[in-house]
């Protein structure tokens, strides 16, 4: 039976199933609600004008700003109905601070204006008086004895605290023929997405709440607001349209309680609140500042034989995912490597810095950075060709990983890193170093990499798809689980799409609503589209068969098997009889046309006591793996770093769709350049240095080459059609691929990132100097 | 203080009452329903706000309304409009160029820009002429390629979208 349309196929380019509203201007995301007489709620956050990141609140004074013409309400930690306090594991962050500020972003009122012209003139006539405490700005310092306390009731200022130990641990170095170590440093990184924190909130005459935000996690939002200022969960409703960009930064409540705090004020009426880039930068989340000294050592014939490593995280004034991040980094710290002798060390420190959280490849990013530019130093030190090195050690399936884990599922790094070894960039990479141009040095860097996913151990990772078939005949899929940009949503389209035989045109997907879909976790941890899409399977698997099912009724077919779904029907090839859905859809009852899926993944229960001191997130069990190679030219008179080009082999399984694939492959490799080039969202005393896009500059179209991904699938048999999330696992290669670059054109290696011209040209300057005076 | 302002918006005339000094993306946004556009950073940095004014290409959070009266405002609503940007809007789309979607509409205002003036232009062109526009997600290799994919289309000059004499 020919068809004039076919079906969505999964593993065939399809084009995205937003890629047309979004390129017309046309999707609407949250920023674009204004409401007819929509109000606007802003916070006051004090810190930053007063120069205080740790202070006791004397006064707000609220008289001049509430007297303002269009000023309907400023309310504080008072006015607050809840608990007023909120946080994904740990609940330590107020909605509005009550008693004392502990970074330079804590709000300390809300102010609720006609117009936004108005709020914002009302945001600086709240006058609040703070009377600065001792502040710690480093985890150093906020470690040793007798600092002052971030959160009174958290001893030593320590989130989170924890160990891993296999065979016979950091001793096992001693046995080594060849040890080398490092002190490493990653900064703070900014989200970057273009779409500020942002929602819209209204009380409905019900006294039913429904919140419209940019978020990851509106299944997890109506927890935290129903915690925090007390509002039965089933009076929220949260939507969460598409997001104008995520990566992690809009896991968490942003705007999300204080919205719901001012709705819960406005008689009514519609409120709006959209942060300034300059609030993102102060009071958005961000990736963890991390310190990491490490020891690597490897036997004779490059085995790897032991590693030793702490790290040290900053997660600022509140917890966040903070204890969740530091130990991903330690699951990760050993690299996707053989070693048989671990001992890794962990802590997560507060301080009054501003709240770092969740940010994509969260906590790995950081130790790759220490893992693989150690790596390079060892080849060298063996006189081992860094690739070989790499192969030689690269983990298998049955292998134990550097947590204890034992590998029971799809590892690619082999087939990556073989993917490197024979593109012409690393073969032909000789020559092209010879030809770099005067006054500039080439050379060729490497990374492997590997990041977890879904949630680990001791936390439920679940979704609940929901798909119908409409009344008339189409399939709607009821996505529960963020689309931030990534496209799952578009993933979940054509996996239903090739399942129900359907084309692009009959397919559609409905945004995450608390109010039609159900809970199925967040967008994040690379186990968006693997979670949610296997609970999709199991739905679209049994709409299936109720369709063909209901057919054979309609057609007198008593023989299932001989009925077939085609784009906009069903079927029965022998009589050349049919049905078509929208009449299918006419015969059947409302609930019967739906169909639930639900999926659990799979998680570690033994890990032979290899971890300890670790609450819930550790360890996981799947992994995507990638190999990296960067080539990079340096400038001698200047010190700045050009990535020329850079290829990216990625182990995500079987691949859903080659083009969303790639698009996942180049952003991480483009926020990963950035990382290593370029961004640090510094502080001075806690203040946030940066206040724009100008002051925290990220990578443009000129500053990144042609990235180039290639896709080493492996089988993982828990993944929908086969497939691993790919989401996180390109963000880590760079920093590390673009370190050992640098010293592959210059023999100088940095250990603090971001690899600036100042620091490049400072460690040219130093070698320079060393050799004139060994050469003296 | 309100004050009547005329402009040409897409090909169609317009008449709002609105304090001159309004931002042109506030009004273009939430006054007149045009959220095509979008802001990304209010300060000139990240290029999601532009649009044309005229012939040139302009960000809206840089502006004001006054700035509008008289002009011919060309926004992403009417790129459709005109040959070269309904096959600009459908390379973006075919060539994966879009992920979360929020930096693509300015990014269209500025391809369309050059392509306006030079048909054909290479990848390191492209690269320069969308320097001004932030993105997050794609890395921009695939956002070259959807510029290149549109300039290889029947490419030519081109008169302003919404076909009114410059």
């Amino acid at each position: 039976m020919a068809d004039a349309v076919s079906a969505l196929a999964v593993g065939w380019p399809e084009t995205r199933a937003d890629a047309r509203a979004k390129a017309e201007g046309r999707e609407p995301y949250a920023a674009d609600l204004y409401p007819e007489g929509v109000l606007w709620a802003g916070a006051v956050r004090p810190g930053a004008r007063l120069g205080i990141a740790h202070g006791r609140i004397q006064r707000i004074g609220t008289a001049a700003a509430e007297a303002l013409p269009g000023v309907l309400k400023v309310l504080t930690a008072k006015d607050v109905p809840g608990t007023n306090r909120q946080g994904i594991v740990h609940k330590d962050m107020p909605v509005l601070a009550d008693g004392k500020i502990r970074y330079v972003g804590d709000p300390v009122a809300l102010v609720i204006a006609t117009s936004r012209e108005e709020l914002e003139e009302a945001i600086r006539l709240v006058e609040v008086d703070i009377e600065p405490l001792p502040a710690v700005y480093d985890p150093d310092t906020a470690l040793a004895d007798g600092a002052p306390k971030v959160h009174e009731e958290r001893a030593g200022n320590i989130l989170a605290a924890a160990g891993i130990r296999v065979g016979g641990g950091a001793d096992a170095l001693a046995q080594c023929d060849a040890v080398v170590e490092g002190v490493f440093e990653t900064p703070v990184q900014a989200h970057g997405f273009l779409e500020t924190e942002n929602g819209v909130a209204c009380r409905e005459a019900d006294g039913s709440l429904t919140i419209t935000a940019s978020t990851q996690a509106p299944f997890r939002d109506r927890l935290e607001i129903g915690h925090a200022l007390g509002v039965p969960f089933e009076h929220i409703r949260v939507i969460a349209p598409c997001l104008g960009g995520g990566f992690g930064g809009k896991d968490g409540a942003t705007v999300q309680c204080l919205l719901a705090l001012a709705a819960l004020n406005t008689g009514g009426r519609p409120v709006k609140m959209q942060w300034s880039r300059e609030e993102n930068l102060l009071a958005g989340y961000r990736r963890h500042a991390c310190r990491i000294e490490y020891r690597l050592g490897a036997m004779r014939d490059g085995r790897l034989h032991a590693v030793h490593c702490r790290l040290v995280y900053d997660t600022g004034a509140y917890a966040h995912l903070g204890g969740e991040v530091m130990a991903l980094g330690m699951e990760h710290a050993g690299g996707p490597y053989r070693i048989p002798h671990v001992r890794i060390e962990g802590k997560c420190v507060y301080t009054n810095n501003p709240v770092a959280g969740a940010m994509r490849a969260f906590g790995v990013a950081q130790a790759t950075f220490a893992f693989e530019s150690m790596m390079d130093v060892l080849a060298a030190k063996l006189g081992a060709d860094p690739l070989e090195l790499r192969r030689q050690n690269a983990l298998r399936p049955g292998d134990t990983n550097c947590a204890g884990v034992v590998l029971e599922n799809s590892v690619g790094i082999g087939g990556c890193l073989e993917l490197i070894a024979g593109h012409p960039h690393w073969t032909g990479r000789a020559a092209w170093k010879a030809a770099a141009p005067p006054g500039k040095r080439r050379g060729v860097g490497l990374a492997s990499v590997f990041n977890a996913a879904g949630y680990g151990a001791n936390v439920r990772d679940a979704a609940i798809a929901k798909v119908e078939l409409t009344a008339d005949g189409r399939i709607l899929v009821y996505n529960a689980v963020a689309d931030m940009g990534q496209g799952n949503a578009s993933a979940f389209v054509q996996m239903a799409g090739h399942i129900l035989a359907q084309d692009a045109s009959r397919v559609e997907v409905r945004q995450p609503d608390t109010a039609a879909a159900y809970p199925s976790g967040s967008s994040s941890a690379s186990r968006t589209t693997f979670t949610f899409g296997n609970a999709l399977i199991a739905a679209c698997t049994q709409l299936k068969a109720r369709l063909i099912n209901r057919a054979g009724l309609l057609l007198f077919v008593d023989d299932d098997t001989a009925l077939e779904l085609v784009p906009g029907k069903v079927v029965h090839a022998p009589s050349r009889r049919e049905t078509a859905l929208a009449q299918l859809a006419s015969f059947m009852r409302p609930e019967e046309r739906c169909c639930l899926g639900e999926f659990v993944a799979p998680l570690c229960r033994d890990t032979a006591g290899a971890g300890n001191g670790f609450f819930v997130g550790f360890p996981h069990v799947i992994f995507s793996y990638g190999a990296h190679l960067a080539r990079v030219e340096a400038d001698l008179a200047t010190g700045a770093i050009t990535a020329v080009d850079y290829v990216a082999a990625t182990d995500g399984g079987r691949v859903i769709n080659p083009v969303m694939f790639e698009q996942q492959v180049h952003g991480g490799v483009a926020q990963g350049l950035g990382y290593a080039l370029m961004e640090d969202l510094a502080t001075r005393q806690g203040q946030v240095l940066a206040t724009d896009f100008a002051s925290y500059p990220m990578p443009g179209a000129l500053d990144l080459p042609d990235i180039v991904s290639l896709a080493c699938e492996s089988e993982e048999r828990t993944g929908p059609f086969g497939m691993k999330g790919i989401g996180e696992v390109a963000m880590n290669g760079p920093l590390p691929a673009v370190a050992n670059a640098l010293a592959d054109a210059c023999g100088v290696r940095l250990w603090r990132a971001p690899l600036t011209p100042e620091r490049v040209w400072q460690a040219l300057d130093q070698a320079a100097g060393q050799a004139r005076e060994s050469a003296a | 203080m309100s004050t009547d302002i005329e402009f040409e918006l897409n090909g169609k005339p317009v008449r709002i009452a609105t304090p001159e000094t309004r931002r042109a993306i506030d009004l273009l946004r939430e006054d007149l329903h045009l959220t095509g556009s979008k802001e990304g950073c209010g300060a000139g940095e990240c290029g999601a706000c532009a649009v044309l004014i005229g012939d040139e290409i302009r960000l809206a959070c840089l502006m004001l309304a006054g700035q509008l009266a008289g002009r011919r405002v060309t926004t992403i609503e009417g790129l459709p409009h005109s040959a070269l940007g309904a096959r600009l809007l459908r390379a973006f789309a075919e060539a994966g160029a879009v992920q979360c979607g929020y930096c693509i509409p300015g990014m269209e205002m500025a391809a369309f820009d050059l392509l306006r003036r030079e048909p054909d232009p290479s990848r390191e062109r492209i690269r320069e002429a969308l320097s001004g526009n932030l993105c997050r997600c794609t890395g921009y290799v695939k956002i070259v390629d959807a510029v290149r994919l549109a300039a290889a289309g029947d490419a030519g000059p081109e008169s302003p979208p919404d076909g009114a004499a410059a």
